[in-house]
């Protein structure tokens, strides 16, 4: 649905974004992300034919954003950076002026402005001048705007900035409506934790490039390494009863830390990356092999295990590694 | 439900009215500002009834020393004048239409429509014009009913449509060239800066106009109606030109970066070496120069000149123009018979002529030093007015030769001859010289309107620039130079051969 090949933008002679290859399917969610003045805002607006490349190539629902950039903006919607609404005239005029632009006669961009502005929790906008909305209320609306003409491709920059909580959430599920939809979304932002939960696929953009393309999880595996598991016990690693441990030289243990001995059964098995009073973390290459065979270890040991689990890492660990390489 | 959707946009996309819901947009979006909407009421309203309170009480002062004919200009003029008020705000809303949106960051989204560029230039162009037109020939309307009530005075319909034409035509030229200013720069405050470009020469052609006004010279001011008509294309054909969307989201800042200007300059100012298919840079170090040269006459100029086609063009129609001015005035203003005698030109005749205060030396370096300073003053009007003051200051000196050609013609001489005897010797040389510079002059102006393709208006004049300074100094100043020494040395002989005793 969406296929940039080498797209290259400059101005004058900086270079805003250098050579970005990605495709986005129907149906799929992509999330830009990167630091402010990454080339974000730049490739989205090339993506909606406003920006000319300086170089390469864009299909946008099969249309050429240079050939037919008429064709590109009638299947596209964006939502700006800033909702960008005028603010003397109320809801429905707005919607009135902009569904007229996009093609759609009076009672069917009628129809549909009523229906998203009811799914987005708002029908009183219909009515109101918009310069009388709250922060959030404007940002539904600049996205009421983009979904308007039932655009196949919808290119979102920070969807859900001010919103409220429920607003945001309310946002979140007509995005993930619209995958079911087979439309195919790019969204800029700076939420990462929103990008996890809607993202299939995360591209993080730097100085104009592409720096790391990939879905959460394996840009998680690839870039921080294989995850890490979290073991806690009921009682702490050094409790009297592990006296009766037996040493790795098969010898009684009478003095020194106990955590060792805890240490000991687990290491040839996995490798320890942190430990605490009762837990440790280890990483290992086959926890589907290792994690049951230290269970049934420790186990055999008397060593009572309270859970064992995979620690959570966010996508920010994976942005901040790579965008601070 | 996709292919019904799909259906509905491309069943619907007519161009005209995706301008017309524009416009009704940004009508609607203006009437609604009381900044604005107060400015309308007072100047559709309140103006005209005080002016026509004022031009009756004008009148009746007037009459009472005898002197009607003041009170009579002074209505005519005061129409124009309750037309022109209202549309002085039309460039508060065209300077904001674009870089205005741009700062409240609702351009994006509209460039983000359908629209084409000349469909969203027109648009703006015309929401712009509406309201302040209409506001005019209310006020106008005012103004007249007014003064039929007070003084049951009417005008003819002649001046009314002048002055309604002359009133949209200035709005137009406004509008238009206030939306050229805002697509243009990054702020509204630049907009407004700029903006003196337009409201000074306004206020000049007003004061003009006023005056022909008191002289009750109306034709006069047909002229100046066709006139702006002509401004008027050239602004909106600009307009349209130059209106690039990109622009108008790529720039944050009106940066001057004059690094890159030079640069750019540079660049064009450069060409290829070339000797007859061999590779310079293997030639002797001191032969290179050849290629230089070479490069510089047998590929460069003709390039230049090939890309300025139209522009000389344009100078040789406006050369011709010169023919028929000066025979026009000759006819108007015919010498006495007597006043030519043209067979007691002697030698001495062009050796005392610095003995006339008035007139200068005839010397190479005046010759020379005057064409010069005449063509870099055209080039320099050019670029402030579209090239057309470069045409107009070659067309006056050979429509005065022209005219004394149609002059000794008129009292018996051989006109030919005298062209042959007078001009031809340099003006073989200096009149194409003439020409190509003013050819490059109006390309420097015209730039502006419609810069070549795929080229910025900046790059594309610099271009132009960069063409002019190589076409001056490598061919106008050679030309002119030789057509100097032979003016001062041969033409005189040539004259008295021709027709001295």
């Amino acid at each position: 649905m969406i296929e940039l090949d080498d797209l290259t933008k400059q101005f004058d002679d900086f270079t805003a974004v250098d050579q970005v290859t990605l495709s986005v399917a129907a149906g799929e969610i992509l999330a830009l992300l990167g630091p402010n003045g990454a080339g974000k805002t730049t490739t989205v607006r090339m993506l909606a034919a406003i920006l000319r490349p300086t170089m390469g190539r864009v299909s946008v629902a099969g249309y050429d954003v240079v050939e037919h950039p008429q064709q590109v903006r009638r299947r596209v919607g964006l939502l700006t950076e800033r909702p960008g609404l005028y603010l003397r005239m109320k809801g429905a005029e707005y919607l009135g002026f902009f569904s007229s632009l996009m093609g759609l006669d009076a009672d069917e961009g009628d129809r549909r402005a009523r229906d998203l502005l009811a799914r987005f929790g708002m029908p009183e906008a219909w009515d109101r001048r918009m310069g009388t909305y709250s922060k959030g209320m404007r940002q539904k609306m600049a996205l009421v705007r983009a979904m308007l003409h039932e655009p196949s491709v919808l290119l979102l920059d920070e969807p859900t900035s001010a919103m409220d909580p429920h607003s945001a959430k309310l946002v979140r599920d007509a995005v993930l409506g619209l995958r079911h939809h087979r439309r195919a979304i790019i969204i800029c932002t700076h939420n990462l934790p929103e990008a996890e939960a809607l993202a299939d696929r995360i591209a993080i953009i730097r100085r104009g490039k592409i720096i790391a393309l990939g879905t959460p999880a394996e840009l998680k595996s690839s870039l921080l390494g294989p995850p890490l598991i979290e073991l806690r016990l009921a009682h702490s690693i050094d409790a009297p009863h592990f006296d009766g441990l037996p040493h790795s030289d098969g010898l009684p243990h009478s003095d020194g830390p106990h955590q060792d001995r805890v240490v000991e059964l687990i290491s040839d098995m996995v490798k320890i990356e942190a430990r605490g009073k009762d837990w440790l973390r280890y990483s290992t290459p086959n926890p589907h092999a290792t994690n049951p065979l230290l269970l049934q270890t420790l186990a055999s040991h008397d060593v009572r295990v309270v859970t064992l689990g995979v620690v959570p890492r966010s996508l920010e660990d994976v942005y901040l590694r790579v965008v601070e390489a | 439900m996709a292919t019904k959707i799909e259906q509905v946009r491309e069943g619907t996309n007519e161009p005209l009215r995706m301008v017309l819901a524009l416009v009704r947009r940004e009508v609607r979006d203006t009437l609604r500002d009381w900044r604005i909407v107060i400015p309308i009421i007072i100047l559709t309203i309140f103006f005209p009834i005080l002016m026509s309170i004022v031009a009756d009480l004008a009148l009746n002062w007037v009459a009472r020393y005898g002197d009607p004919i003041i009170g009579e200009r002074l209505i005519p003029f005061l129409l124009m004048i309750v037309g022109f008020f209202p549309i002085s705000f039309s460039l508060v809303i065209a300077l904001e239409t674009f870089v205005g949106e741009k700062e409240r960051s609702s351009l994006e989204p509209l460039l983000a429509t359908p629209l084409t560029d000349a469909q969203l230039y027109l648009g703006k162009t015309l929401a712009a014009m509406i309201p302040p037109l209409l506001a005019a020939y209310l006020g106008i309307t005012v103004y007249l009913v007014g003064l039929y009530f007070f003084e049951d005075w009417s005008p003819s319909l002649t001046l009314l449509a002048l002055i309604i034409t002359l009133t949209t035509a200035e709005g137009v030229v406004m509008v238009s060239g206030a939306v050229v200013l805002s697509s243009q720069t990054t702020s509204v405050r630049a907009a407004n800066l700029l903006a003196s470009f337009i409201i000074i020469p306004m206020a000049l052609l007003v004061q003009g106009e006023a005056i022909i006004m008191f002289y009750a010279n109306y034709n006069v001011l047909w002229w100046v109606v066709l006139f702006l008509i002509v401004v008027d294309v050239i602004l909106v054909r600009m307009g349209i030109h130059i209106f690039n969307r990109e622009e108008l989201l790529g720039r944050d800042i009106d940066e001057l970066n004059v690094a890159s200007l030079w640069r750019t300059f540079c660049e064009y100012l450069g060409w290829e070496r070339w000797f007859f298919g061999r590779d310079v840079r293997r030639m002797p170090p001191r032969l290179r120069w050849l290629g230089t040269l070479c490069g510089l006459y047998a590929r460069d100029i003709p390039a230049i000149l090939r890309r300025s086609w139209l522009a000389i063009l344009v100078v040789v129609i406006g050369l011709l123009s010169s023919i028929y001015i000066g025979y026009d005035f000759a006819a108007s203003y015919p010498f006495p018979s007597d006043l030519l005698h043209l067979d007691e030109i002697t030698i001495e005749t062009f050796t005392e002529m610095p003995s006339m205060d008035w007139i200068p030396s005839l010397t190479f370096g005046w010759v020379l030093n005057n064409n010069v300073r005449a063509l870099l003053l055209a080039t320099m009007l050019a670029v402030f007015s579209f090239g057309t003051l470069a045409v107009a200051l070659l067309i006056a000196p050979l429509a005065i030769v022209f005219f004394f050609v149609a002059q000794v013609a008129s009292v018996g001489y051989s006109p030919w001859l005298f062209f042959a005897a007078f001009v031809l010797p340099h003006g073989v040389l200096e009149l194409p010289a003439a020409i190509i510079a003013t050819g490059m002059a109006v390309r420097l102006g015209a730039t502006f309107m419609s810069p070549p393709q795929g080229l910025t208006v900046g790059e594309g004049w610099l271009r132009a620039l960069a063409d002019a300074v190589k076409i001056f100094t490598a061919l106008v100043l050679p030309l002119l130079a030789l057509a100097a020494a032979i003016e001062v040395y041969v033409t005189p002989l040539v004259v008295v051969w021709a027709f001295g005793s």
